[in-house]
């Protein structure tokens, strides 16, 4: 029986002492983040819709790190200091990327030496200027404007603008309690759009929502949207 | 003394076992067969043969219920399977395939049985023809999955050097695949037997038939693929240029229309229309339809659990069942008998709930195959009620019901309980109740015993069927400008669905083709890779959350988004609670709690990732587009 314990405690002991060992690595220390802008303003995006993609060039297998951007267009990724290639996919985003004058392509190279701040300039389709949502009861009225920013060639059109409303800070197409949709064919005005919608009784109960207003350019996979405000009903 | 005994007979031993090495070391192994046993033995090919033909692989078939449920067309009622609807976008690697394995093992057969001469001619080359056959359609599988990839068509041997650079091959363009695809079928259907009753091997009829769907396919991509230039890539390995579609559709017309010669027919053996059409997938005697299936055999053979996995609860052999559940969504499908489609009359113009004497009223008047694929209120299985009802709802829309299956309440407050839900739900995320009011009837076996698990099931799984090649040639005679010819073909399939009314040349237009393929072969395996090919599937599953309105708007139409699983519960109706035997039934719209998050179908889902690992070891393969 004696023994037995003894068999026992060895056991325990030894497993305790093999699994006392540290990681052989480092974590990663340094942090890179930042925006997607255009002239300094940030573009907002959908819940998890748009990523980037960081490769690090001279490894012999090849697998990129994923970087998700943020509803506001904000990025961030905890990283190795080394140089990385930055690269957003071209049907990514509601945008088109900008060439950078470095590679002559739209990769980005990002040397890493410590925390880095980088926003990254695109060229976005459309921007919602002079979003205003306001309540009266419960019904959420927007109004904003569209400013068509690529008018060359590769300008494409609204397929439809949308007004989302959610009970928390996840608002888009996906994420909503009530929406309103307004075709790209019935807008009138492209500096004045009104969407109007109302909120649906919430379990439980609360006095706010969200909302934001959201662009779906034909051809274009990911929406463009505006900030998202809270709304007190 | 004894010691040196010892020793003199150990060497004794050893002199003596080792005289012979060549005669010890060969020889003939009793576990496994070798080439020279195989290769002339035309039974033991054979088995080599079916050993391919088991491997081939399916999507969405009978032995993988749950990705049935990937989609719209139902809803997975187990409790492992809710993530299915609570995610949102799909992975970028999913339903992919990269099976060089079994490649190159079709390869070594072709090599090994080509220089087989000890067989009989015919009885080879039959061999040979139906391994390009399998080849063929494994090539088939991987294009529409993974769009172009190498083509390898020798078994690829690596020479020991140090250097395996040299095995590595680029990705071929989308369209040589296919066209390797139609070419080998072209070559080898002379050789195939034209045998209607043999559904499990490669067949002239299954040639054709695989045939008219590549080139189908091959067509569709080349045509639709204009609409989304995104989904391409420079090199064609993704992407078919625009002007190769109307050869596609003519060599799609001419293979469909070369197997209507055959002799196969629409299985029309029951006087009940929805029976009739369930009976195409169980019935295997006197089945003209079934043109190349993977059979399954019980006692001792290879039978199957589908009918386990899905059976309606109530009464269900085991205690389990129901996983798939059909959504509204595509019930509302079913159009009616007069050619019209329209959403359920669940509430009348003014939002009051439609009272019904039967469950079964509410789908009245419409397409018989919804009898035949899904399982519905108010019938029956295997001559048992299904038990389908939510509970009890009061004039001012208050529901009495129980969080248990047959669960029991006190309704009229006499203080006696009665049963208040139905044995098979639904009941809001309890798995397997039927939790968007309906189950899958499409593959379920009536037969007694096909539900335990000491029994299984031998339905067969059926990849080509008469009505699919049917429905093939009218698309490409639609896209081709011969609309009358479709309606022709188009409306076979619908009169053996009991649409008596035919479609005029007018009425055929892309939506209808789209509607035609979604109701005939829903729960086939077509529906992913139809929406892929139109290049619908980023329009229909779009991400957006969606609506009653959203549901009941644009039914029938091509472009109808269907993001997430509805489902209609019905619902005994208490108008005198004095009088229990008086109910009608109600119905209410509900979408099953567990699915929270619509579907996105994101561009680079297209085609499905080449993993890293893979492009790793081999440089030249090219990304996916937008990944």
């Amino acid at each position: 029986m004696k023994n037995k314990i003894f068999v026992l405690i060895c056991f325990v002991l030894g497993i305790g002492c093999a699994s006392c060992d540290t990681d052989n690595y480092e974590a990663p220390q340094s942090k890179l983040e930042g925006r997607i802008v255009y002239n300094g303003e940030p573009i907002h995006l959908g819940y998890n819709e748009v990523n980037m993609q960081l490769w690090e060039p001279g490894w012999q297998l090849r697998a990129p790190i994923d970087v998700a951007v943020d509803q506001d267009g904000s990025y961030s990724a905890v990283l190795f200091n080394a140089t990385y290639k930055l690269n957003i996919r071209s049907a990514q985003g509601p945008f088109r990327s900008i060439q950078n004058s470095t590679t002559q392509s739209d990769t980005i190279m990002v040397d890493l030496k410590g925390n880095q701040v980088l926003d990254i300039e695109v060229m976005p389709y459309y921007m919602i200027r002079n979003t205003q949502i306001a309540s009266s009861a419960r019904d959420i009225t927007a109004n904003f404007k569209l400013e068509r920013i690529i008018t060359d060639a590769n300008a494409k059109n609204v397929e439809r603008v949308s007004l989302y409303i959610n009970k928390t800070t996840f608002v888009d197409r996906g994420n909503n309690i009530a929406s309103k949709d307004l075709s790209g064919a019935n807008i009138i005005d492209l500096n004045s759009i009104n969407l109007s919608a109302t909120v649906p009784a919430i379990t439980p109960a609360q006095n706010y929502v969200f909302a934001r207003v959201g662009v779906k350019i034909a051809g274009v996979e990911d929406m463009l949207y505006s900030a998202i405000q809270k709304i007190q009903l | 003394m004894k010691k040196y005994i010892y020793i003199f007979l150990t060497g004794l031993l050893v002199s003596s076992s080792s005289c012979n090495d060549e005669e010890f070391l060969n020889k003939k192994p009793t576990n496994i067969l070798l080439d020279e046993d195989v290769w002339t033995s035309p039974n033991l090919v054979l088995s080599v043969l079916s050993n391919l033909y088991m491997r081939f692989p399916d999507f969405q078939s009978i032995e993988g219920w749950a990705n049935y449920t990937e989609f719209d067309e139902a809803f997975a009622s187990n409790a492992g399977d809710y993530g299915r609807h609570r995610n949102t976008d799909y992975g970028y690697g999913n339903w992919g395939l990269w099976d060089y394995g079994y490649i190159r093992e079709i390869n070594l057969f072709i090599q090994k049985c080509t220089a087989a001469t000890a067989l009989n001619s015919t009885v080879r080359d039959r061999f040979l023809a139906e391994a390009r056959f399998i080849r063929a359609g494994i090539y088939f599988e991987h294009v529409k999955r993974m769009g172009g990839v190498p083509l390898i068509t020798e078994p690829l041997t690596y020479d020991l050097s140090g250097d395996p650079s040299y095995l590595r091959h680029p990705r071929a363009k989308e369209h040589e695949v296919y066209d390797f695809v139609i070419k080998e079928l072209e070559e080898i259907k002379a050789t195939l037997p034209n045998e209607l009753g043999s559904k499990s091997r490669a067949t002239k009829g299954a040639a054709l038939a695989m045939q008219a769907r590549a080139a189908l396919y091959a067509a569709s991509i080349a045509k639709y693929g204009a609409s989304t230039p995104e989904v391409s890539l420079p090199g064609g390995q993704v992407g078919i240029p625009a002007n190769m579609a109307i050869g596609y559709y003519q060599t799609a017309l001419k293979a469909a229309q070369e197997v209507m010669t055959l002799g196969y027919g629409l299985y029309m053996n029951k006087p009940d229309l929805g029976e009739n059409f369930a009976s195409i997938f169980y019935e295997k005697a006197n089945n003209p339809e079934a043109i190349w299936v993977e059979d399954f055999a019980l006692a001792g053979g290879r039978p199957h659990g589908f009918t386990i996995e899905n059976q309606p609860r109530y009464q269900a052999e085991e205690q389990q069942g129901g996983r798939i559940n059909p959504t509204l969504n595509l019930v509302q499908e079913f159009e009616k008998l007069d050619n019209t489609f329209a959403p359920l009359p669940i509430n009348d113009a003014s939002g009051n709930p439609i009272l019904y004497s039967n469950p079964t009223d509410l789908f009245a008047g419409r397409d018989a195959r919804l009898w035949g694929t899904v399982i519905l209120p108010g019938t029956q299985f295997k001559n048992k009620e299904v038990d389908i009802w939510a509970g009890y709802m009061r004039p001012n829309g208050s529901i009495i019901t129980s969080n248990n299956i047959g669960g029991r309440a006190d309704v009229n407050g006499d203080g006696v309980t009665e049963q208040v839900v139905g044995f098979s739900g639904p009941i809001d995320g309890l798995e397997w109740t039927a939790q968007t009011g309906f189950y899958i009837r499409k593959y379920l076996d009536p037969d007694p015993g096909s539900g335990t698990i000491g029994t299984r099931s031998d339905v067969w799984w059926i990849r080509y069927r008469y009505a699919e090649v049917l429905l093939n040639a009218a698309e490409a005679a639609f896209e081709l400008g011969q609309p009358d010819v479709a309606a022709n073909y188009m409306n076979q399939v619908r009169a053996r669905a009991g649409l008596t009314k035919p479609l005029t040349t007018a009425d055929i237009t892309f939506d209808r083709i789209v509607h035609e393929r979604k109701v005939e072969l829903a729960f086939e395996g077509h529906q992913l890779f139809d929406m892929k090919r139109w290049r619908l599937a980023h329009v229909v599953w779009n991400g957006s959350r969606m609506t009653v309105a959203d549901l009941n708007a644009n039914i029938g139409k091509a472009e109808k988004a269907s993001t997430m699983p509805f489902g209609v519960w019905p619902y005994r109706y208490l108008t005198n609670p004095a009088d229990p035997t008086k109910y009608d039934w109600v119905f209410r719209v509900v979408i099953p709690n567990p699915a929270t998050n619509p579907d996105r179908f994101r561009l680079g889902n297209y085609y499905s990732q080449i993993s890293d690992a893979i492009i790793s070891n081999n440089p030249l393969l090219v990304r996916q587009p937008n990944q």
